[in-house]
């Protein structure tokens, strides 16, 4: 029976959060497989057992920030069980309070133990070692705890001999201390859902949500969103799209609206291309480009990412709905890497699959517009036709939406804009003009 | 990215090419009577145990028994065709990333575990393999080397004719390095004195997070022009080609011809350390590309095209890899921590006063922890 410690992999990095797990218990593993992702400071790492044999039990939950040291996996290697080894910490004694730095390859080890030890002479402790560690009943082992855990205990004048001890090999967590003093874990943060009674919960904020806010925050509150929108009969790119389906070179790939209304945006760019330009603030100086990096915003279990197609403006119809295909897929498997998310130039945000008409999109940053897709519904419309005569027929029709940034990207622009992608959307036909 | 020019003995797809100037032949390559199929074997299973002992190291870390790795995954043909170039009385001065080289050279990869697990200070003697010691900063065993090299020249042991004595100094570094100071002042002392020395620039075509585009505007080799020596570019990728480039500017420096810079064209395929994650600034459809360039499958295809290895062959090497893989997981683990005094008496060859005092006061501290144990 072995287990698994979270290892440090990022010299210096002490906790990690649990992203999948890649095998169940019961599973058969060999030495190397992969057994868990997880998402450090710096970046997203697969981990792969040391160990061979079958899983017995999954340790940590997915979603949680663990500390390194803490085992994550059990694995029956027919190895017989050894009791747990304290986590002993290697850091320097005269450091105080160091956690950044520390060494902690190999921190389990029993041959290891020595290192840390009581002093037998008080007239070389280390200055700002608390009082409260050293042990008066010589006698118990000393209680186990990191640095700041004992400052924290210190400052609530706590006794670490005092504490249940809950953490890793046996040592005193954060929690232990706070609880000894009955503030509870609700005060613990970066914790999995913590339940205040059954009206209200909190939930973490980390990750893409954490991304997500600040991108918002620092998009809305900086460029001034200017949004206008337009109602289209978009029946005949709804025609042109089932043509496309039958056509044999797009059978291996997705034909949608979307694909019509990304290949439309990068046609109308051409005309106004302020809408792909930037606002450097720094520079003053708006940077225009030619080449458009589409940004396609996706719900993911995650929450909201924003790949983008690179040189999309270049794809031929069928390479762009292969990229597109590719993105989408790719990243509601939630596997989009970062590079693939950076560079973006021009958004859009489809919220028609949520059966929604249309709203006010927040522009990703570092851009200048975001055109939003609502649903297409079939809705009564005034059809005019080749006589002059009006009637009233059932089409296709949806409302897009385009928020722009006000520095630089006048009303005139925006509309001419967004005037040019619904005619096009109105008649697929119309985008031979451009 | 458009074609590159460089020589090319042995084509991505297995197939053997000639080029006006470089020959991948056994005369040429061992000397030692072995045919020219049994050289071709070697360097295959090098690259092979070589890239086991590189993707083992890496889950060595992951599994918490070594605090850093630096993967070479992809570069094997560069530092194995160009470590079996070397003569023995050869020296080579490395980066942090040539374990490659350092099996070429005879050293025990455990050895090479016990500097990335902090239960040595070096790992090995460099007297006794003709291997410096890794050197983490960048691109300052240029210098080392040159130096060497500059030694090497008084010691009369360059341009005697005699293929056992004249001897030539290597040095490894990468794109990055390129750009540092130390580099351009090797070069600059190694041209102004004709020294022994081959520039060996492994372009992995990323330095950490850097494209090789930001390093220079023209192919790096060019640049020894500026310098007043040759310099030539190998597909980095192709074991044969960088064993002959490698093995043509070694024995140019051992008849006194002085300093060569070989640029071998290759690629990263794994992150820059363990601690790096180059999903974050490189697309993956460029290591999609470079994939289908990969060093070892390219000999695979040729020996097993012409009939030069069978499937026993390579199954039998499958398992000496799968053994080294064991022999590296418990040996690590096995590794003695180091004794905290040790490193006071590895700094001067005669014990300073001043040192021997701090050797005392530390072991005193040491000391004053209760307990067994040192």
């Amino acid at each position: 029976m072995s287990e698994y410690l979270l290892p440090d992999v990022g010299e210096g990095l002490t906790e990690a959060e649990i992203i999948s797990w890649r095998v169940q218990v019961g599973d058969e593993v060999k030495i190397n497989d992969i057994v868990v992702e997880i998402e450090t400071a710096k970046s997203l790492v697969e981990l792969p057992s040391p160990y061979a044999g079958v899983v017995e039990a999954l340790l940590v939950e997915i979603g949680e920030t663990v500390s390194v040291g803490t085992p994550m996996i059990r694995i029956n290697d027919g190895v017989a069980p050894t009791p747990p080894e304290p986590v002993l910490d290697l850091s320097n004694p005269a450091a105080t309070g160091a956690v950044e730095g520390e060494s902690l390859v190999g921190r389990n080890k029993a041959e290891r133990a020595a290192v840390r030890r009581t002093r037998t002479t008080a007239s070389t402790t280390p200055a700002g070692r608390a009082a409260t560690e050293e042990r008066t009943d010589e006698t118990a082992p000393p209680a186990l705890a990191k640095p700041p855990v004992r400052k924290l205990a210190k400052d609530l004048g706590v006794d670490l001999a005092t504490c249940r001890a809950t953490g890793p090999g046996g040592s005193i967590s954060r929690g232990d201390v706070e609880a000894a003093v009955g503030l509870g874990t609700a005060a613990v943060a970066g914790r999995a859902p913590v339940e205040s009674g059954d009206r209200e919960w909190r939930e973490p904020i980390k990750g893409v949500r954490k991304m997500m806010g600040a991108a918002m925050t620092a998009s809305a509150f900086t460029a001034p969103h200017v949004t206008v929108w337009t109602a289209v009969d978009v029946t005949r790119t709804s025609q042109f799209v089932g043509r496309l389906r039958q056509r044999p070179e797009f059978a291996e790939v997705k034909v949608s609206p979307l694909l019509i209304l990304a290949a439309a945006s990068m046609r109308a760019i051409r005309r106004t291309p302020v809408v792909n330009s930037l606002w450097d603030d720094a520079a003053q100086e708006v940077v225009f480009k030619r080449y458009v990096n589409l940004g396609i915003a996706a719900a993911t279990p995650r929450g909201l990412v924003v790949p983008n197609i690179k040189d999309a403006e270049s794809l031929s119809l069928l390479e762009l709905a292969g990229a597109l295909g590719d993105l989408t897929a790719v990243a509601r498997e939630g596997r989009t890497q970062p590079a693939e998310m950076s560079g973006g130039t021009f958004t859009i945000t489809n919220i028609g699959v949520f059966g929604i008409d249309g709203g006010t999109p927040i522009i990703n940053p570092g851009e200048s517009a975001i055109l939003c897709f609502g649903a297409t519904k079939r809705q009564p419309w005034v059809v005019t036709l080749p006589d002059g005569t009006e009637t009233l027929e059932i089409r296709d029709v949806c409302t897009l939406t385009l928020s722009f940034d006000h520095r630089h990207v006048d009303g005139e622009s925006g509309s001419r804009f967004l005037a040019d992608v619904a005619s096009m959307m109105e008649d697929p036909a119309a985008a031979l003009l451009f | 990215m458009g074609p590159v020019d460089f020589v090319q003995l042995l084509t991505p797809e297995g197939e053997r090419v000639e080029h006006p100037d470089y020959a991948f032949t056994p005369d040429t390559a061992g000397g030692d009577g072995a045919d020219e199929a049994e050289v071709i074997r070697g360097l295959y299973r090098d690259m092979v145990l070589v890239r086991r002992i590189d993707t083992e190291s890496t889950a060595l870390q992951r599994h918490g028994e070594l605090g850093l790795w630096a993967q070479l995954l992809g570069q094997e043909a560069a530092q194995v065709g160009s470590g079996r170039a070397l003569a023995p009385q050869d020296f080579a001065f490395p980066t942090y990333r040539e374990h490659g080289v350092a099996w070429c050279r005879g050293v025990d990869p455990l050895q090479v575990l016990t500097l990335w697990r902090g239960s040595a200070h070096a790992g090995w003697d460099p007297a006794e393999y003709n291997f410096g010691n890794y050197t983490v900063v960048i691109g300052a065993q240029t210098l080392h080397a040159t130096g060497y090299a500059m030694g090497v020249q008084r010691d009369g042991l360059v341009g005697t004719g005699d293929p056992e004595r004249d001897t030539a100094v290597v040095t490894y570094f990468g794109d990055g390095a390129s750009s540092q100071g130390d580099v351009n002042e090797a070069f600059v002392f190694a041209a102004s004195y004709n020294a022994p020395v081959v520039f060996l620039c492994q372009n992995n075509q990323w330095a950490i997070s850097a494209g090789s585009e930001r390093q220079s505007r023209i192919p790096l080799y060019q640049r020894a022009n500026g310098f007043g020596f040759p310099g030539v570019r190998v597909d980095g990728n192709d074991v044969l080609a960088c064993y002959a480039v490698t093995k043509a500017a070694l024995q140019r420096a051992r008849e006194g011809n002085g300093p060569t810079l070989v640029e071998a064209y290759t690629y990263r395929m794994g992150a820059h350390t363990t601690t790096d994650d180059p999903t974050r600034y490189r697309m993956s459809e460029e290591l999609e590309r470079w994939k289908l360039k990969d060093p070892i499958a390219r000999v695979r295809a040729y020996l097993t095209r012409s009939g030069l290895a069978d499937a026993d062959w390579f199954g039998v090497l499958d398992e000496e890899a799968d053994d080294l893989g064991h022999r590296l997981r418990e040996g690590c683990k096995a590794l003695a921590d180091p004794d905290p005094l040790d490193i006071f008496d590895q700094v001067y060859v005669e014990q300073t006063a001043e040192l021997a005092e701090q050797r005392d006061a530390f072991a005193a501290y040491h000391a004053s922890f209760t307990g067994a144990g040192a």
